[in-house]
């Protein structure tokens, strides 16, 4: 798997020892030193591994709305509601969301509070084609629950 | 490059206790890393939002990592228990680091 912002990186990074110019100097140094959040995940093996360690997550309590075909691949609407009374003592952490047919399989992770009442949140994404969605619910108690879905992708939206 | 434009969305009429929908989006290319330049074939360098961060007098209560596969003017909702009026802040942080910030207030009523 080579086709990933890490590789990215290296190549700009070859272009500003051969000199592009000024332009490409700029740009290439905004990516060598931009402040990511993380690196992106190569698979979404090394990301479940990541994300649960040896932790086994359970079915259920993971409302996961995705279309069934998105028309297109560049904003597919996703939302999810995972069961959880939201108390300081019992709510959701986090929810991690993974495709696992792009070239990175992160999507988003999502950190709630017990503030938020509910664990419940919509976004949009990317999908390079027909794949898998996963999500991973992180609770207060160290317990983790999972849904997945396909999703089919009539024209893909990652590439230009 | 266009200009980055944050927009929040919070109810109106509030009842304490009641949990409501904030709507929020952004323009932003959201620009993948995976693209490449039409007329010189390289690739476009990736510069996305990549943190999102949603706070309540000054107290986070919500915040999402965003990866290259969030769409383009990225739009991200949650849900919020209302108990007392107060100000919203919300925080979008780029690759570059700059930070595109908005505030919303909340009128809670009961």
């Amino acid at each position: 798997m080579t086709t990933t912002q890490v590789s990215g990186t290296v190549a700009t990074r070859r272009q500003v020892l051969v000199g592009i110019g000024a332009a490409g100097i700029a740009a290439a140094t905004m990516s060598v030193f931009a402040p990511l959040a993380r690196a992106e995940f190569e698979s979404i093996d090394e990301a479940l591994k990541a994300t649960l360690g040896s932790a086994v997550p359970a079915e259920g309590r993971i409302e996961l709305d995705v279309p069934q075909i998105a028309e297109n691949g560049n904003v597919v609407p996703i939302g999810f509601d995972i069961d959880s009374p939201m108390t300081a003592d019992d709510y959701v952490k986090s929810a991690h969301v993974f495709a696992d047919g792009n070239p990175n399989p992160d999507v988003a992770s999502v950190h709630f509070t017990p503030a938020c009442g509910a664990a419940i949140c919509a976004t949009r994404m990317r999908l390079a084609k027909t794949q898998n969605i996963i999500v991973i619910a992180e609770m207060s108690d160290g317990s983790f629950y999972t849904a997945k879905t396909e999703v089919k992708v009539t024209i893909g939206g990652c590439g230009g | 490059m266009a200009k980055v434009k944050p927009r929040v969305k919070v109810p109106k009429k509030v009842s304490k206790g009641e949990i409501i929908e904030i709507k929020t989006l952004i323009s932003h290319a959201m620009e993948s890393g995976q693209r490449k330049d039409k007329k010189t074939g390289e690739l476009i360098p990736r510069k996305i939002i990549n943190k999102f961060t949603a706070k309540f007098e000054d107290e986070v209560v919500f915040a999402s990592d965003w990866h290259p596969a969030i769409s383009a003017n990225p739009y991200m909702s949650f849900h919020f228990r209302a108990e007392k009026s107060g100000a919203f802040n919300f925080e979008w942080m780029d690759d570059d680091g700059t930070v595109y910030a908005k505030k919303a207030k909340l009128k809670v009523s009961g």
